[in-house]
């Protein structure tokens, strides 16, 4: 049988708002093997947020549960959530979040700073390998401001790779990026889940989501579909069928 | 995380915004810088008070007529006659404190020589009087004590005596003066002292055996003061409780009776200008030291406004396995770094400051290490202090808040 990377069974989230609770997750179950790229979407208020923040260890489920490599995060303290954030999970944002005025490589260390048991020159060697894996080699003493958007998530996706994670979180990776680049990010992560990385990629565009192999839909807090992508389209090659770029174009 | 890490990241942060790390460090610069300052300057007044004080003798003890109310009449202890030559016997002989003791006898006149005259005053004295009041001869020598017991007209002149009477430049070695018209031979010329510290000019004295005063001058067995060093500074405290004893003992007073002399040391009057000058430094470190907290609110301003505006980098940084007390500790480290940063320029401007006072306005300042680790300290306190707030504000932050912050 093979390594379940999040097993989630029955599990719960409300908000208390004012008088009013807020039933964001109502009792929802699945688990995702390791090696998997699910989409998981929903429209606004659907509880996918809420999912993406207990999926990262961000937040914690009120009743049910939830295990990340064999791993139940229930009753685990602030810190050791934390810690588990820092060795299990990559994090891939909308707006990139990266270190202003930062250079790449050293926004791309930032996890490992975190990592006491690192050296500084493992998190160095470890910094440049994984900007090559997104293709900046080139790059490396760029700051953010000096990078395309295209380039600023391809290191945002380096920082998530760099502490070789168990789970690739991406909330809306692509919702910044136009379609060629979109694309372009698209066919990064399909190639790094075809070297084994299990990626999970919040999303609320059903194009996006036929580039992964398994579609959860959320609706009111419920799962309402939970199918794998029958014919899995390749971004690489969505990529090549675009109209040539406009020559007034900035390149990449 | 690793402290190393703690101070690059902190460093780089400052880094981004150098004008606005600049600007919150002047406040602390300020402070350091005027702290400093204030501290050497005041230090500088105190020492070179003592200095002057210590110059005239530091373990000097002086022995002066009290209150004689013998009769029912209070008189001036100017004019008091309870200090006699068997006092100074007494003294002299009984005591085991001191190592000099000299009686004065004070006359006030004319001094002439030729056609030249100066009003100054004569004290009658022992040679050990110049041991007490460190005074020296330059050119000639001392009258002996052969000289006291046969009160010889032999004197030792001062400086300012010697230029308001020697006017043409003749050799005052050997030469017969004469004061209130007696004839004195003057035998030895003293060293130049200055003035001291209440502005009295130390050059303008005569010194002659306090016999010939007593004789020849003020015909009086009277004594104006009793003046006496004791062996060290640190027993002159108990010199002068041993002398008030055997004085009492030789003026026969009572238990009850009061004291008909005083005894005064010269550390008395150093504590005396001493506190004095350390109640203004007191004033002036208050005065600076509030500019040094001004400039650690400002460093708690800055830090908060900081801390918002990186609302995002702090959910980042939690995101991706940053603890509370990582966030706490980065943010804390920026703020003492801020402040150290700030001590050092102000420690350097401090110490620039000082050495411009004491060389364009001449006045004396002492920069001690006490002033400088105090006030360095106080910096880096100032920067926990005020930055522990802010820092406990980044650190409470909830990271899926932060994240989202706009």
């Amino acid at each position: 049988m093979e390594k379940k990377i999040i097993e989630i069974e029955n599990l719960k989230r409300e908000f208390i708002m004012g008088t009013e609770v807020v039933r964001a997750l109502k009792g929802i179950s699945f688990s995702v093997a390791q090696g998997e790229f699910v989409t998981i979407m929903g429209t606004s208020g659907s509880g996918k947020s809420t999912l993406l923040n207990v999926l990262g260890c961000l937040d914690q489920p009120n009743t049910g549960s939830y295990k990340i490599d064999g791993i139940p995060v229930r009753n685990l303290s602030k810190n050791e959530l934390a810690r588990i954030r820092n060795e299990k999970i990559g994090f891939i944002f909308q707006s990139y979040n990266l270190l202003p005025r930062t250079t790449a490589l050293e926004n791309v260390e930032l996890p490992l700073m975190y990592n006491g048991a690192i050296s500084s020159k493992e998190r160095r060697e470890r910094a440049v390998e994984a900007l090559r894996l997104v293709g900046l080699s080139s790059r490396l003493h760029h700051t953010p401001n000096q990078l395309s958007g295209g380039q600023q998530q391809r290191v945002a996706i380096a920082r998530a790779l760099v502490n070789n994670p168990v789970l690739i979180l991406a909330d809306e990776a692509t919702g910044n990026l136009d379609t060629r680049t979109s694309y372009g990010i698209m066919a990064l992560f399909q190639e790094l889940n075809s070297q084994g990385k299990t990626i999970a990629f919040v999303t609320h565009e059903p194009d996006i989501a036929l580039f992964s192999k398994r579609t959860i839909v959320l609706r009111d807090g419920h799962i309402v579909k939970d199918y794998p992508v029958e014919a899995v389209a390749s971004a690489a090659q969505a990529l090549a069928q675009l109209p040539a770029e406009e020559t007034f174009k900035m390149q990449d | 995380m690793k402290t190393i890490n703690l101070f690059k990241i902190a460093w780089k942060a400052l880094q981004r915004n150098r004008l606005r790390a600049f600007l919150t460090m002047l406040g602390i610069i300020i402070g350091v810088a005027s702290v400093i300052a204030m501290l050497a300057i005041g230090e500088g007044s105190k020492q070179s008070i003592k200095n002057q004080i210590s110059g005239m003798g530091s373990n000097m003890l002086f022995v002066q007529p009290g209150s004689d109310s013998r009769g029912g009449v209070q008189q001036d202890f100017s004019q008091s006659q309870t200090l006699t030559l068997a006092d100074y016997k007494a003294l002299k002989e009984k005591n085991t404190t001191l190592t000099d003791i000299s009686p004065q006898v004070n006359g006030s006149g004319q001094v002439i020589f030729g056609a030249n005259n100066w009003p100054t005053s004569i004290y009658g004295v022992n040679p050990q009087y110049l041991n007490i009041r460190k005074l020296s001869v330059q050119r000639g020598s001392i009258f002996t004590e052969k000289d006291v017991s046969s009160a010889s007209k032999v004197v030792v002149i001062g400086q300012t005596v010697v230029e308001n009477i020697f006017k043409n430049g003749e050799d005052p070695l050997g030469k017969t003066i004469r004061y209130n018209k007696i004839p004195f031979k003057v035998i030895g010329i003293l060293a130049e002292k200055g003035q001291n510290t209440f502005g009295q000019d130390q050059d303008d004295v005569i010194l002659a055996p306090y016999t010939t005063v007593q004789k020849r001058i003020q015909a009086s067995t009277h004594l104006q003061s009793i003046t006496a060093s004791a062996r060290s500074e640190e027993i002159a405290e108990q010199a002068s409780l041993e002398m008030a004893s055997i004085l009492r003992t030789s003026h026969k007073l009572g238990a009850t009776d009061e004291d008909d002399f005083n005894v005064r040391s010269q550390q008395e009057l150093i504590s005396t200008f001493s506190s004095t000058s350390e109640i203004l430094t007191v004033l002036l470190v208050a005065i600076a030291s509030i500019s040094l907290v001004i400039g650690g609110i400002g460093i708690m301003n800055i830090m908060y406004v900081s801390v918002t505006e990186r609302t995002r980098e702090i959910g980042l940084r939690m995101a991706v396995g940053g603890r509370g007390i990582d966030i706490l500790l980065q943010f804390l480290v920026e703020a003492i770094l801020i402040s150290i940063t700030g001590g050092l320029i102000g420690v350097a401007l401090g110490l620039g400051s000082t050495l411009l006072v004491s060389n364009l306005m001449h006045w004396p300042t002492v920069v001690t290490t006490q002033s400088l680790v105090i006030s360095f300290a106080v910096c880096a306190i100032t920067g926990i202090f005020f930055g522990w707030y802010p820092a406990r504000k980044a650190a409470s932050l909830d990271p899926i808040v932060a994240l989202r912050y706009e």
